[in-house]
Parts: C-alpha cells; sequence; structure tokens
C-alpha cells in the first residue's frame, strides 16, 4: 500500500507545515472549547503524575474509605472477590501461577489515581472526593508494602513512587510465530 | 421499549393466537430433517402441511402490515440470541458472544453482533452527547451530534474483535461461538478522524490520541496517531441504522484491525498528546504476559484466524454424503489471501473457496465442498493473510507465549466429528 502511505505523508506535511491562512477550520464544524471546559472533562493523569489535581489522603484515611467504597467487591484486605485481587504477588510473574496486581503488576503508581476517580467504586463512579482518592490509591499502595503506615499522598509524592514492574513491560513482538503452512504429509 | 397502540395490542393478541394454534398442531411427529441438527430452528413436521397437502398458512391470511413496526426474526428463530455466559461474578463488566454456528455471509445483524463493555450500558441523549477534542490542537472544538454528521461521511465493511476471544487456557468451549464469538462484523458509516483532525489542527508533536468513553467506566485507551490519520472512522451508524446502545450509541471510535477494547464506545473526548496515557485498559488490562515475568505492551493489532462454523461443535451431520463446510476468516493486517482446510487431522490441506467480496479488515466467507464417507475425522481451516502470515496452531502459540498469556490468541481450531456425526472441539 505505498500509495496510501504516501498519501498519508502528504496529508500529515500539510497538516504539520499549515500556513495559518490554512490552518482554519476547512469545514467551519463546531464550536471552541473553553479552559474551564477542557479542565471540568480532561481528567486524563500522565505516568508521570501530570494534571493530579491538588488535595491529599493519607493510608489511614483510606483504610475508612476502602472498607465502606471498595471491600465490598475487592475483599477486607484487597484479596479480591466480585473485583480484582489488588494485593499481593510480587515475585510470581515468572512462575507458572502468576498473580497480577497493583503491586505486582501495574507499572506506574499515578495510573491508580486516575483509575479510581474515573471508574470505582463501580456502583458510584466520580463520587469520591480527590482527597478520598488519594487516601484510597495511598492504602492499596500500602497494603502493597510501597508506601508506609502513617504516610500521606498528594500530588507530588503519588509521582514519585516507583512501581516494582515498571521496567518489565516490552514492545509488541508479533508476529512471534511461523506456521510452516505444511500442506501433504504433515 | 414504545407501548403498543390498542391496535398494535390487538395485531400481537392476534398473532399470538394463531401462533399459539399452530404451535399446537406441530406437536407430535418430529422428526429431524436435513443433514446437519443443531441448528435452532424447529425442525418438527407435521404432515398436513406437507405434499401433496396445502401448508396451513396458505388459507388464512397472514399478521397485517403494521404488526411489527421494528420487524423481529421468525418465532422460529427464538433461540439464536446472543451467547451470554451463566454464572458470571458480576455482569457490569462482562461480554456477550455472536451466535457464530447460526450465521450465514459476512454481516453480522445489529441485534447479534458481540458486546463487551466495563461499566454496563449507558442510556445517552444524542441531543446532550458532546465531543470534545483538545490537547496538542490549534483549536479545541466541540462537537454536537448533529456537528459531527455534517461532517463529509464514508462507509465500510470492517470486522471487530475482542483481544480475549478466547483465552489459552482450558476449558475451551463446546461451540464456535463460546470459542471465537467476541468477534462481528458490520458496515459502519461515519466520518473519517483526519477529516475531523484537521479541524481542530493537530500540532506538531502530536503522537497519540487517548479516546475516553462517556460510560460509568470513562473507558480510556491511546490510538497512535498513525492510525488516527489513517483509517481511523467516528461511527455513528453500524449496517444502515444508527449504533445500538451497546455499540456506543451515539458515537464511536473504528480503528479497523486493532483489537475491540480500543474501539471506544460512547465517545465523548479525543486528547492529542505527546504520548500514552498508560491507562488502567493498556497497562493492568490488555497487556500480554510472558513466560519469563515480562509483558508486551501496546499490542494493537489482531492477526489473521479464521473458524469452521459450518459444521462446528454443538452440532451434528445426520447422515454421510455431501456436507458443505463452511466458515469466516480474517485478518487485522488486511485482507485475506486464502484459507487452507484439513479434513485428515491435519495430515493434508487444501485450498477453499472465498466468498467475494474479499475485503481489507472484514470477516471473508470460505466455504469446501466436502464428501462425509461417516468415519471419524477431524476438520480444521487454517487462514493466511496478504501479507504472508499464516494464522499458527495452539501448540505454537503456547511454544512461545505460555498459558498465561491472555489476548490475541488466533489459533486454529480444530474440530472433531464422531462416527455418529456429533461435533466437538478437538481441543477440549
Amino acid at each position: 500500500m505505498p500509495t496510501r502511505r504516501l498519501e498519508l505523508a502528504a496529508f500529515a506535511v500539510a497538516l504539520l507545515c499549515a500556513t495559518p491562512a490554512e490552518a482554519q477550520s476547512p469545514y467551519g464544524i463546531g464550536r471552541v472549547a473553553t479552559p474551564g471546559e477542557i479542565a471540568g472533562w480532561n481528567i486524563d493523569i500522565g505516568r508521570d503524575g501530570s494534571n493530579l489535581p491538588p488535595g491529599s489522603g493519607s493510608v489511614s484515611h483510606g483504610s475508612e474509605v476502602y472498607d465502606q467504597q471498595c471491600a465490598a467487591c475487592h475483599g477486607a484486605k484487597g484479596e479480591g472477590g466480585i473485583g480484582d485481587r489488588l494485593v499481593g504477588g510480587q515475585g510470581t510473574l515468572a512462575t507458572p501461577k502468576p498473580v497480577r496486581t497493583v503491586g505486582s503488576y501495574w507499572p506506574y503508581a499515578p495510573t491508580l489515581f486516575d483509575y479510581i476517580r474515573r471508574a470505582m467504586p463501580q456502583n458510584a463512579p466520580q463520587s469520591l472526593s480527590n482527597d478520598d482518592v488519594y487516601a484510597v490509591s495511598a492504602y492499596i499502595l500500602n497494603l502493597n508494602g510501597l508506601l508506609p503506615a502513617d504516610a500521606t499522598l498528594d500530588a507530588k509524592t503519588l509521582a514519585t513512587i516507583k512501581m516494582p514492574n515498571r521496567d518489565m513491560f516490552v514492545v509488541d513482538l508479533r508476529p512471534d510465530v511461523k506456521n510452516p503452512a505444511c500442506r501433504t504429509g504433515c | 421499549m414504545t407501548e403498543p397502540t390498542d391496535t398494535g395490542k390487538r395485531l400481537v393478541a392476534t398473532s399470538r393466537r394463531r401462533f399459539l394454534r399452530q404451535g399446537g398442531a406441530l406437536v407430535g411427529g418430529a422428526v429431524v430433517a436435513g443433514g446437519l441438527a443443531g441448528s435452532k430452528a424447529s425442525a418438527a413436521e407435521n404432515a398436513e402441511n406437507l405434499p401433496p397437502n396445502v401448508p396451513q398458512w396458505m388459507k388464512t391470511p397472514g399478521d397485517p402490515m403494521g404488526s411489527q413496526p421494528y420487524g423481529t426474526p421468525s418465532t422460529f428463530e427464538k433461540d439464536v440470541v446472543k451467547n451470554i455466559p451463566k454464572n458470571l461474578k458480576q455482569y457490569l463488566s462482562a461480554a456477550g458472544r455472536t451466535p457464530l454456528q447460526d450465521l450465514d455471509g459476512i454481516i453480522t445483524p445489529n441485534g447479534l453482533f458481540y458486546e463487551r463493555h466495563h461499566g454496563g450500558v449507558p442510556t445517552i441523549d444524542p441531543a446532550q452527547h458532546r465531543l470534545m477534542l483538545h490537547g496538542l490542537v490549534d483549536r479545541p472544538l466541540i462537537f454536537t451530534m448533529d456537528d459531527i454528521r455534517r461532517f463529509p461521511s464514508e462507509s465500510h465493511i470492517y470486522f471487530l474483535e475482542c483481544s480475549g476471544n478466547p483465552e489459552y487456557k482450558k476449558p475451551y468451549g463446546k461451540t464456535a461461538s463460546d470459542l471465537v464469538g467476541l468477534v462481528s462484523c458490520a458496515e459502519w458509516t461515519g466520518v473519517s478522524l483526519k477529516l475531523v483532525l484537521q479541524e481542530v489542527g493537530v500540532q506538531p508533536g502530536a503522537k497519540w490520541i487517548v479516546a475516553e468513553g462517556a460510560d460509568a467506566a470513562a473507558m480510556t485507551r491511546s490510538i497512535p496517531i498513525e492510525k488516527c490519520l489513517d483509517d481511523a472512522m467516528l461511527v455513528y451508524s453500524q449496517n444502515g441504522e444508527r449504533l445500538r446502545p451497546q455499540q456506543g450509541y451515539p458515537l464511536r471510535l473504528l480503528v479497523p484491525g486493532f483489537e475491540g477494547n480500543m474501539n471506544v464506545k460512547w465517545l465523548r473526548r479525543l486528547h492529542v498528546t505527546a504520548e500514552p496515557a498508560y491507562s488502567r485498559e493498556e497497562t493492568s488490562k490488555y497487556t500480554d504476559p510472558m513466560p519469563n515475568g515480562t509483558a508486551r505492551e501496546f499490542t494493537f493489532y489482531m492477526e489473521a484466524k479464521s473458524i469452521i462454523t459450518r459444521p462446528s461443535g454443538g452440532q451434528r451431520l445426520t447422515a454421510p454424503g455431501f456436507h458443505e463446510i463452511s466458515g469466516i476468516a480474517w485478518s487485522g493486517h488486511g485482507k485475506v489471501r486464502r484459507v487452507d482446510i484439513s479434513v485428515d487431522d491435519g495430515k493434508s490441506w487444501q485450498e477453499a473457496q472465498l466468498q467475494e467480496p474479499v475485503l481489507t479488515r472484514a470477516l471473508t466467507r470460505f466455504r469446501l465442498p466436502w464428501h462425509w464417507d461417516g468415519k471419524p475425522a477431524v476438520i480444521q481451516s487454517r487462514a493466511v493473510d496478504e501479507t504472508g502470515y499464516v494464522q499458527p496452531t495452539l501448540a505454537e502459540l503456547l511454544a512461545v507465549r505460555g498459558d498465561n498469556y491472555v489476548y490475541h490468541n488466533n489459533a486454529i481450531w480444530p474440530w472433531r466429528i464422531a462416527g455418529d456425526g456429533e461435533v466437538t472441539n478437538a481441543n477440549a
């Protein structure tokens, strides 16, 4: 598909090198999003902690939030239930029975804040305050031995936590098998 | 569901009475007909409706126009429905499968299209839905659904497949649907994403676009900018009608050939960025763990795959003689070039006929005329795509990936046919 690629490349160049006059919207459809509208909807947290909101939460407060909001599905101590297991499993990933949890598998701690805030608890997502999300993130990291019991988490401290499995992700190596496509006498 | 009008109620009552009457006449004298049992339609016979007699349904008028404002399949096809697993721990984040073994052709009816969601199916009023594009763009913009439909539109037929279809560990499914029913194919209509990106003006340094759904999971995946500027679409219609709620009504992202999860449904936000979001759905999930403890990330493409749907697990050949072998093949890397079929447990392979059209990143229907001699047999299909990639065996995949690998299982799947015609999963 070389033609397609060329067209694509030409388009990309045109897109990036557009003069101010050409940079106007070709169809004039849609309206400009205000900074306030973008801030209200953009809840994406970078792996480096970028866009983490103000606020903080302690492990001890997180324990209370967890008991009320999370334990019913994830177990009293994060051992799992209707919801995923959250705790343990470090050192098991190269064994025949790997246990993948926040502590053993997740590469970036800020993702914990991102995911809890956007999707948890399952029956009432986006209902926790930012302080509560920091707190419950702190508690789950504490249960995994990645944060002391007296710690408090905020945007800065969450971004500095190095998850044990961070460097174990590799690129897509497929195609990784080669079927010789035998036709006869196989 | 709308409340039926009085006329509608009368019509429904009339047709129900007629159906009960006819149903009663069918009781008794059940004979299995045809060469393949296990298709779910009723196979009961009644001599009164057979030659030389004139069938009952010719002697009385049928249902009048308007008895079904939105048509549904024949009542005799009532068991052809989505294959929804029983006894799941919960059903808010779950999957329902297409009954592949009951379908013909390459287009999946909208009501039978596989579904996978992570926080239930939201009910979204399109008048209140918005799509926001922001990040590394010249003009962050907000679009209404009316705005989206003003862009030049295009339609394409593409398959969609969940990346966990199936897992690598036993127990393996009994039917084609149990095994690989998380694949479906439709004609999609919408706008090319690159047109919408031209509208906002993508800035230098943009490498990814983070797509977010307006569901209770606010499901988020990162798409490489190259794909967004290639064949990615913002889709509002499927097989001619508006998307079903289960498929992302009123708007979804479509990234042809990439794993289903990236085709974000209920699309509400596209965040143009320099690097991926590393969201939970692309780190904790949808990564592929290897036996040495590493895990592959950003494994987007669905590789070439095929399955024989007829005859397949759960069906039965009722007699030796002619039987057509038929199935579906597909590849996220483009067109299916060839499908090979073996009817002797993999000892030899012959080329199947491909039904036109053979489209890029769409299901392709294949067929092979076959004479079953009535002896036990193992049949299987092997897809080859336009890159020359050959669908592997399960053993070849397991040797490299181990059985803790979760996603992207595109193994050849053999069916065992017993002497009595019973078809079962040969790997089970």
